[in-house]
């Protein structure tokens, strides 16, 4: 998402502003307004998929099906907590960038980075110990699509972060006033947060 | 010859009502009505057609009048007058067609409920009417230890299976999904007609699904049949499932159709009117031979249909023993099928693919000969 | 002076000198000019169609006779489901949205591209390899539960070409995500200054629709997809009875986005009817406003009737009553449309041209297809049509009757301004004629088989069918015939044909107001909207006309018959004083009553 729009400026922007002086031809950057746009496109899927869990769940004869073992709550609650957790932090980050201080954004984003890391390596624990498989029912199933399908949002957004990071070492580019890999990065992290917290709520207390 | 355009617009107004009206009745667009449904449907689809018609020759006739009246002559370059728009006339075209739409919809609920749609009780949910509590948004608050609630849809599984005939075609490891409040909540129906509520229905009959053939079954009989027979001026009941996919049975003359969904129990109520021989068709796609999937129903006078069931009760026992001597066992799918196929105008090899979906199929020429529906 | 000439005159600053030439090579590359993908969309999604058409052809020789003779059972079941897939999502959807869309809304709103071109590029090169995705599938046996394909069929049946038909369809709403992204950030934040949101083009209120419906709807298709895909690869149960999975679910998962889908499809028309049909009556839109919110209005219903696909799978009795209410007020705002286009007419000075002639013939045949849209949506009528060829007639009134007819209006009136080149007129109404009758014959006697009792996706049926047939599938040959005008117009007047000047139509929009074909960024400086997009009208005294509104007299009193119409009240005034209509920008308007009366109708 974010390298498909980024460099479409540049070579728009120098080839008018050299040509035309008689009028202002700025190029807007809209690109973080085109992360909003997509992101609420994005909550579509989860909202579809959420709404199809709970359909499963009204009309089958017993939720979950018979024999299905009991979900394991402390390492998910745990998990839950780092997660929500990195979200003020990555917060943290934006705060720092937007006063210019590239090292403090590094400094968040890493922490961020580390707890997103733990948060999917804890997931995949979770999996290797549970007693059920894909396709042993519909609970098992709907319950590793809908956590993978997250997992894989997350391990996404923890690849945003880690090229804004990359990015960041070059000097100049980002600074309080131009940094929307930043945004973009701390937009979607908040994202996968919230479609976590909504996933938990469903799968685990409900 | 100068006509005033206010008595113009009127005498066009009349006209165009009036063929309406005439097309709206005239259409003869629709095949035979054979059940007491059907005219009620029928007097529906009138009624659009009427409006239908009303409203096409209105905007035709304003785009013709517009070509020839309003062209443009040539070489002139000026455009028409700046006319942008107005409110009271946009509140009129909006009125009018939401009163249209408003009156479509109250006149449709109204034959949807005459003929049974809206039925909240039948004679199963009557019974179970104490335990009517859960909508499915209340799973919500449901705990996971929840004891299972009442399954409607299970028990009239359950039920139908009883019947051995029934329990021969139907699939029954198939799990049954869980009922809402009313029967009409996971599975589809057309109830009693309001004047029957509460009454017994006055025929029952199990309807199954499979590709590509319909099997029905009497079950006070252990009927098996390849074809519905059904008593003219009885209300007649089918439970409609479906043992691999999604099928529909519809039969034109009775106007009615209703999905036969496997992992559930639809139900389907009429009365046929007019004694004939209509056919039986599958209206939702399933499979290479969905085209062939037709079969027949009889609707005949009561006698008539007594005697049939009398002589299927004796050939179904003569078959019946004898599949059970040949296989002490469970005779497959197959083998209990086979007496029924020439009745079902089905080719041997489609049955085989429900025992085997690999199959290759046959080709085509084989099934060019199987009209036999009508 | 008439009004485009005004206008032009206020965007003499504005306006290009340098038509754009574009290198032919430039058409197969990754360009990021809104231009050249917007006729990227257009030509490949044409070529989709040719080939849609082409197993459409198919279809209707398998049916010409009651016999499986033509192909067998199981590629019949193929052809349909391919020739929908096709033409649904490598023609009406990418041709609507994506190449009008991204042609025009730029121009439109007076922007030098979309707010991300190189996002827009790559959502265009979706397109293709989604496409050829999709025909591969034939190699492997393809696709044969249908456009729809419901489960358990799909699960259970050619289950390849069933993996292609997902992964294809994911590919291409992937890109229509991305564009409906796009198409949303440009309107929403780069209007040239002046233009509030009452003052847009109404193409540009429909694609806002359409993109709105785009977000919300496709990401959902592509969860029920992925479940599918399960289901199909990893053998889990989510649709599958057998192992305790609903398939219904499925059924909602999909309408909730195909019927908002079919909108997709309509709205953007809907948008280029109204600028075609004022621009050619030379009238100004009747009800600016009222069209402008009808389109938010058909977004929003939209999202709330999808179960009308579903009378008779199951679904509740009391929510088969609130989808079929739902579904039919949807003809509330389709209907002022419809009432605003032929009050647009009346009165005008009509231009029978290609392009007005198949704008007519769209508001003809979509008023048959709507009225049958309606009866299907009564509950106890669809209980019988349901899955019938009446369905398939409703469908078709819609789709090409409607979508097909309003693209091909749209291809005659922007070609000069694609390409700078007028189009053949003789050609051009021969081409409509051959389509008119052909869809007519191929498609009107289908209401009739729908009724009588034939059922849709079967290759063989009762020979009492076989003369309505027959006429279906001579039809549908007419129709095939029927593109070969056109498709040698295009190309012929690409290369040769008069040259266009830069308004051949004297339209008022700002895509009029640049070169033809617009230099590369559109334009010079910001265009300026002096006159409303939509003010045409002749009055000898202009000036003295707009100052009779303000002081009320009335002596500018409107002449064309309009009932209810006084010209001293904005509410019921027909003329340019109209609340409904779309007023220039205010700073810069030309005529002195524009000027001044700018209070509260200004840009937003
Ligand atoms: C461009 C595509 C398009 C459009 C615009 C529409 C428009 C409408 N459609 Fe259609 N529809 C399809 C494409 C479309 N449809 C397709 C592809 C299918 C089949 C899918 C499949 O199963 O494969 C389908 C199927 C379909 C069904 C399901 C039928 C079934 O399978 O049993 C229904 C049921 O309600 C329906 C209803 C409507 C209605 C009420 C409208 C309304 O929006 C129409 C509104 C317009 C008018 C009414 C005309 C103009 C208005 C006036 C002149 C005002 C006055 C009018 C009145 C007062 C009536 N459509
Ligand atoms: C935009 C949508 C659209 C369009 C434009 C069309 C166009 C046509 N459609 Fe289709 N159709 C659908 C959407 C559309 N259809 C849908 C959604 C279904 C439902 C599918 C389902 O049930 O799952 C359907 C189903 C459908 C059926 C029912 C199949 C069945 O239920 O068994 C039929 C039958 O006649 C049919 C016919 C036609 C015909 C004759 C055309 C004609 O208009 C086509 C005219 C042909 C051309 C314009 C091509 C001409 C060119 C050539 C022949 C030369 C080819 C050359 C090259 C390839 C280089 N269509
Ligand atoms: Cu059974 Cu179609
Ligand atoms: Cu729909």
């Amino acid at each position: 998402m974010q390298s498909a729009i980024d460099p479409a400026k540049a070579d728009l922007n120098h080839h008018h502003d050299a040509t035309i002086a008689t009028h202002d031809v700025v190029h807007h950057d809209y690109r973080i307004q085109g992360v909003i746009v997509f992101l609420l496109a994005e909550s579509m899927i989860f909202l579809g998929l959420f709404t199809a869990y709970l359909t499963f769940r009204a009309v089958a004869p017993s939720w979950p099906p018979v024999g299905t073992p009991k979900l394991e709550l402390l390492l998910p609650g745990i998990n839950t907590a780092i997660l929500i957790s990195s979200s003020l932090v990555i917060h943290k980050a934006g705060a720092a960038i937007r006063n210019n201080n590239v090292s403090g954004l590094r400094l968040w984003f890493g922490i961020t980075a580390l707890m997103g890391a733990i948060f999917l390596g804890g997931q995949l624990y979770e999996y290797a110990h549970l007693e059920f498989g894909l396709t042993t029912n519909l609970f098992a199933s709907t319950f590793y699509v809908l956590t993978g399908f997250h997992g894989l949002h997350v391990c996404f957004g923890l690849l945003l972060i880690l090229a804004v990071m990359a990015r960041s070492l070059k000097p100049g580019r980002y600074t309080s006033d131009s940094h929307f890999g930043v945004e973009a990065a701390e937009l979607y992290w908040h994202f996968v947060d919230v479609v976590w917290i909504v996933l938990f709520l469903l799968l685990y207390i409900l | 010859m100068n006509i005033p355009p206010s008595i113009s617009t009127l005498l066009i107004g009349i006209v165009l009502t009036l063929v309406s009206i005439w097309y709206g009745q005239n259409h003869h667009l629709l095949p035979s009505q054979a059940s007491e449904e059907a005219l009620l449907i029928d007097n529906l689809f009138n009624a659009m057609m009427t409006i239908g018609t009303g409203l096409f020759l209105l905007v035709i006739g304003v785009i013709l009048f517009s070509a020839i009246r309003f062209r443009q002559k040539a070489g002139d370059r000026t455009d028409g007058p700046p006319v942008h728009g107005n409110i009271p006339l946009e509140i009129l075209w909006t009125a009018i067609p939401s009163v249209i739409v408003l009156g479509i919809s109250i006149y449709s609920f109204e034959i949807y409920n005459q003929i049974g749609g809206l039925n909240p009780m039948d004679h199963h949910a009557m019974a179970h009417a104490s335990e009517v509590r859960s909508v499915p948004g209340s799973a919500l608050a449901a705990t996971l230890e929840a004891p299972p609630r009442e399954n409607l849809n299970q028990q009239i599984q359950e039920e139908a299976i009883r019947d051995p005939a029934t329990a021969a075609v139907r699939n029954e490891t198939i799990p049954q999904l869980k009922d809402a409040p009313e029967r009409g909540v996971t599975s589809g129906r057309i109830g009693p007609t309001p004047d029957k509520v509460g009454k017994l229905p006055e025929y029952a009959i199990n309807v199954t699904g499979l590709q590509y053939a319909w099997i029905f079954t009497y079950p006070d009989t252990g009927v098996v049949s390849g074809e519905l027979h059904v008593p003219v001026g009885r209300e007649i009941r089918l439970d409609i499932t479906a043992n691999d996919v999604l099928h529909a049975f519809w039969v034109p003359e009775f106007r009615l159709k209703q999905d036969a969904i496997p992992g559930r129990q639809s139900e389907l109520r009429f009365t046929p009117s007019k004694p004939g021989t209509y056919p039986v068709i599958c209206a939702e796609l399933c499979g290479a031979y969905h085209g062939a999937m037709k079969t027949t129903v009889i609707a005949e006078t009561p006698e008539d249909f007594n005697t049939w069931l009398k002589s299927q009760q004796v050939a179904n026992q003569e078959e019946n023993l004898k599949t059970i001597a040949l296989q002490p066992t469970e005779p497959s799918t197959e083998d209990f099928l086979a007496p029924y196929v020439a009745q079902m105008g089905i080719p041997a090899e489609a049955i085989q693919q429900i025992s085997d979906p690999h199959q290759s199929y046959p080709m085509s020429g084989h099934m060019a000969s199987l009209h036999s529906a009508s | 002076m008439t009004q485009a000439q005004l206008q032009t005159e206020a965007n003499f600053e504005a306006h290009g000198d340098r038509p754009k030439v574009t290198h032919w090579r430039e058409y197969f590359g990754f360009s990021t000019d809104h231009k050249v993908i917007g006729i990227q969309y257009l030509v490949t999604t044409f070529i989709f169609y040719l080939v849609g058409g082409a197993l459409a052809t198919a279809v209707r020789t398998e049916l010409a006779t009651p016999e499986v003779d033509f192909v067998s059972r199981e590629v019949y079941n193929q052809l349909f489901t391919v020739h929908a897939t096709v033409m649904i999502f490598l023609w009406i959807v990418p041709a609507g949205t994506g190449g009008f869309g991204n042609y025009l809304i730029p121009l439109m709103i007076g922007a030098r591209d979309m707010a991300f071109p190189r996002l827009n590029a790559i959502a265009f090169w979706m397109i293709p390899p989604g496409g050829i995705l999709l025909l591969s599938s034939f190699l492997v046996g393809a696709p044969a539960a249908g456009w729809t394909s419901y489960p358990p069929l799909s699960i259970i049946t050619d289950k390849a070409g069933e993996m292609i038909w997902i992964l294809s369809v994911l590919i291409l709403g992937t890109s229509s995500i991305l564009g409906g992204v796009n198409f949303l950030v440009t309107m929403w934040k780069m209007r040239t200054p002046g233009m509030g949101l009452n003052q847009m083009p109404l193409f540009c209120w429909a694609m806002l629709a359409t993109s709105a419906l785009i977000l919300i709807s496709t990401p959902v298709l592509a969860g029920a997809l992925i479940l599918l895909a399960f289901d199909i690869v990893a053998g889990t149960a989510f649709f599958n009875p057998t192992g305790g999975g609903d398939p219904i679910v499925y059924q909602h998962m999909f309408w909730f986005y195909s019927h908002p889908a079919v909108y997709i499809m309509i709205l953007p028309i809907f948008g280029m009817i109204s600028e075609i049909i004022s621009t050619h009556s030379r009238k100004p839109i009747f009800g600016y406003k009222a069209i402008a919110y009808s389109s938010i209005a058909i977004s929003f219903l939209g999202l709330i009737v999808w179960a009308h696909h579903m009378f008779t799978s199951g679904t509740p009795p009391w929510l088969r009553m609130f989808f079929m209410f739902t579904t039919m007020v949807i003809a509330v705002p389709t209907g002022i449309k419809v009432f605003s286009w032929l009050a647009t007419m009346w009165g005008g000075k009509i231009r029978l041209n290609s392009a007005m002639l198949f704008a007519m013939g769209f508001v003809s045949m979509f008023v048959i297809g709507g009225n049958s849209g309606v009866m299907v949506a009564a509950v106890p009528f669809d209980i019988h049509v349901h899955d019938t060829y009446f369905i398939v007639a409703h469908l078709h009134y819609v789709l090409f009757g409607g979508s097909v007819f309003g693209l091909y209006s749209g291809f005659y009136h922007w070609f000069p301004k694609m390409t700078g080149r007028m189009m053949n007129e003789t050609w051009g109404i021969v081409h409509f004629i051959m389509n008119l009758v052909g869809f007519n014959l191929a498609f009107m006697p289908m209401h009739k088989l729908g009724l009588m009792g034939m059922n849709r996706r079967i290759a063989e049926y009762d020979p009492k069918y076989a003369t309505l047939n027959l006429i279906c599938s001579i039809g549908a040959y007419i129709l095939a015939f029927s593109t070969i005008p056109f498709i040698v117009n295009a190309a012929w007047s690409w290369l040769a044909g008069p040259k266009a000047g830069d308004n051949p139509w004297q339209s008022l929009t700002l895509e009029w107001m640049t070169t033809s074909p617009p230099p590369v960024e559109n334009f010079e400086t910001d265009p300026v909207l002096a006159i409303g997009p939509y003010d045409y009208g002749t009055i000898d005294d202009y000036d003295s006309f707009y100052r009779s509104l303000i002081s009320g007299n009335g002596n500018g009193a409107v002449t064309a018959d309009v009932p209810f119409s006084d010209p001293g009240d904005p509410t019921t005034s027909a003329g340019p004083d109209s609340t409904l209509r779309a007023k220039p920008d205010p700073s810069v308007a030309v005529h002195p009553g524009d000027r001044q009366d700018d209070q509260g109708n200004g840009s937003a």
